[in-house]
């Protein structure tokens, strides 16, 4: 019989990250209204939905990316565990929480560097010197990154000469260097072919045992093969929420299940 | 479904032509199970052989709803109410094809009986009695696919309860004339078969109707009790 993916019966969830009735306002403009859910630890947790509906902006809160851009305003909070930290707080630093909450892109991003400082970049920044310390930091973020084998004779090469594929691993290498407890991936094989896709989708599932992951995805497939937990917004609101299987044989709402059918809303 | 159309029209099509192929096999089949139980009554031979020529066009049916099937899973990746749609279409055609083999057992050994010249005509209302009620089970279990009614659905499986009953009661029926005169052991034992075959139709009408709470609903009702499965159904 086939495994669901998520063994609930077997285990105890643990909440990484609460979200409590966030709204989010570019401006006046009001992107999220009152979303509350709970991020399980070491799941997977999907957010799909059409374009605009607040998936991309949700995934950004969760780094403060938005902090980035003036005008930009959060309300509610996401409790962030095991210290409860709200990572919304003002009196939180926004560089601390993308210490612990790393980021993904839809397109590979790797600084104009060569491999081995695309990875060792963070950890500097943290005031790693030790050159055998970033080594070994470099080889366990490649071989998490399942990049290692590619790349260990490369090193010194400039990341660009990666293929697509390899540089959007490379990025999760990046990612994982600062031991993050969170990842978010936003998009991260829409720009690559079927072959790199599934590998990085694989990646996914491994990368769980150690870290929370959230994605955002515009192939529903991919959220149904990597996710645990699926939520599906729409206009800024989360509609449904819920365990991946659940959410595609069976979804509770209506408009669930349209746009995952595939009909109009 | 009563409900929002796809984005691809074709994709609709698909659906609608896949559905209506169900309904025309269907149709096909119950009309093999009155042809067999009139068979049986009336030992018309001719009945048989459209029994048997039927059967070639239900399996070609069978094979060729599957068939488009796996064309929808392999070019919609279908989910939720459209997923469970095509799963039960896929399993409704086996039982249908199912029924129709059924009905043509029927027609085997109504031929047999009628051939040995043994055909005591009371004995077989209680035969006809549960036919009766097996086809009206499988039109209404079509008619409740066709509705995508879950109550409707729900209903047909009582029916089954009753079927069995009959079943019984015909067997001892038949135990009871063979008991009484040994001359009549081959055509009652014929009957028997007949009578089984005729409670397999009501089962296989009860798992269609099983699948079509499961596309309404999307909860798999098979193997659970009556009480619970209706609750489901009417929920």
């Amino acid at each position: 019989m086939l495994r669901s993916n998520t063994r609930a019966e077997t285990e105890t969830l643990v909440p990484k990250a609460e979200v409590k009735d966030l709204s989010f306002y570019y401006g006046a403009f009001q992107a999220l209204k009152n979303i509350s859910m709970v991020v399980n630890e070491r799941k997977v947790t999907a957010l799909i939905g059409p374009s605009g509906c607040g998936k991309s902006t949700f995934l950004r809160c969760f780094n403060r990316m938005h902090d980035l851009y003036p005008g930009n305003r959060y309300e509610g909070e996401i409790r962030f565990h095991p210290d409860d930290t709200n990572l919304l707080g003002r009196d939180v630093d926004p560089i601390e929480v993308r210490m612990r909450i790393s980021m993904v892109f839809q397109k590979p991003n790797p600084f104009p560097k060569s491999i081995f400082e695309n990875v060792a970049y963070g950890l500097r920044v943290r005031g790693l010197r030790s050159h055998r310390a970033l080594e070994e930091k470099v080889e366990q973020a490649l071989r998490g990154a399942g990049l290692w084998e590619e790349a260990k004779d490369r090193l010194p090469d400039l990341a660009f000469n990666l293929s697509g594929g390899q540089q959007q691993r490379l990025c999760i290498a990046r990612a994982l260097a600062t031991d993050p407890e969170m990842l978010l991936f936003d998009e991260p094989t829409s720009a690559l072919d079927p072959i790199a896709t599934g590998i990085i989708e694989e990646l996914i599932h491994n990368l769980k045992d150690k870290v929370t992951i959230l994605i955002v995805t515009h192939n529903m497939q991919q959220a149904a093969r990597v996710s645990d937990y699926t939520a599906y917004m729409y206009l800024g609101e989360l509609m449904e929420f819920g365990v991946t299987d659940e959410i595609f044989i069976k979804p509770k709402r209506k408009e669930t299940e349209d746009y995952i059918t595939g009909r109009f809303g | 479904m009563g409900q929002t159309e796809h984005l691809s029209k074709k994709y609709d099509h698909d659906l609608e032509t896949l559905r209506s192929g169900v309904l025309q096999m269907g149709g096909l089949v119950e009309a093999q199970i009155r042809n067999a139980i009139d068979a049986f009554s009336s030992g018309n031979t001719d009945l048989i052989d459209q029994i048997i020529a039927s059967e070639v066009r239900v399996n070609e049916y069978e094979v060729s709803i599957d068939n488009d099937c796996s064309h929808i899973i392999v070019k919609r990746q279908p989910a939720a109410n459209d997923l469970r749609l095509i799963m039960a279409i896929s399993k409704t055609v086996t039982d249908l094809e199912r029924m129709g083999d059924e009905a043509e057992k029927i027609g085997r050994m109504s031929r047999q009986i009628h051939e040995r010249g043994h055909a005591d005509l009371h004995r077989f209302a209680t035969v006809r009695h549960a036919a009766d009620i097996a086809v009206s089970m499988l039109r209404q279990a079509l008619d409740a696919f066709a509705r995508l009614d879950a109550a409707d659905a729900a209903s047909i499986i009582r029916q089954d309860v009753a079927i069995d009953t009959e079943f019984r009661s015909i067997l001892r029926q038949l135990i009871t004339f063979m008991m009484e005169d040994p001359r009549t052991i081959s055509t009652a034992l014929e009957i028997v078969w007949i009578a089984k075959a005729i409670e397999r139709i009501g089962d296989h009408a009860k798992n269609i109707a099983e699948d079509v709470i499961y596309i309404v609903k999307g909860t798999d009702v098979r193997h659970t009790a009556v009480e619970v499965l209706e609750r489901e159904a009417l929920s």
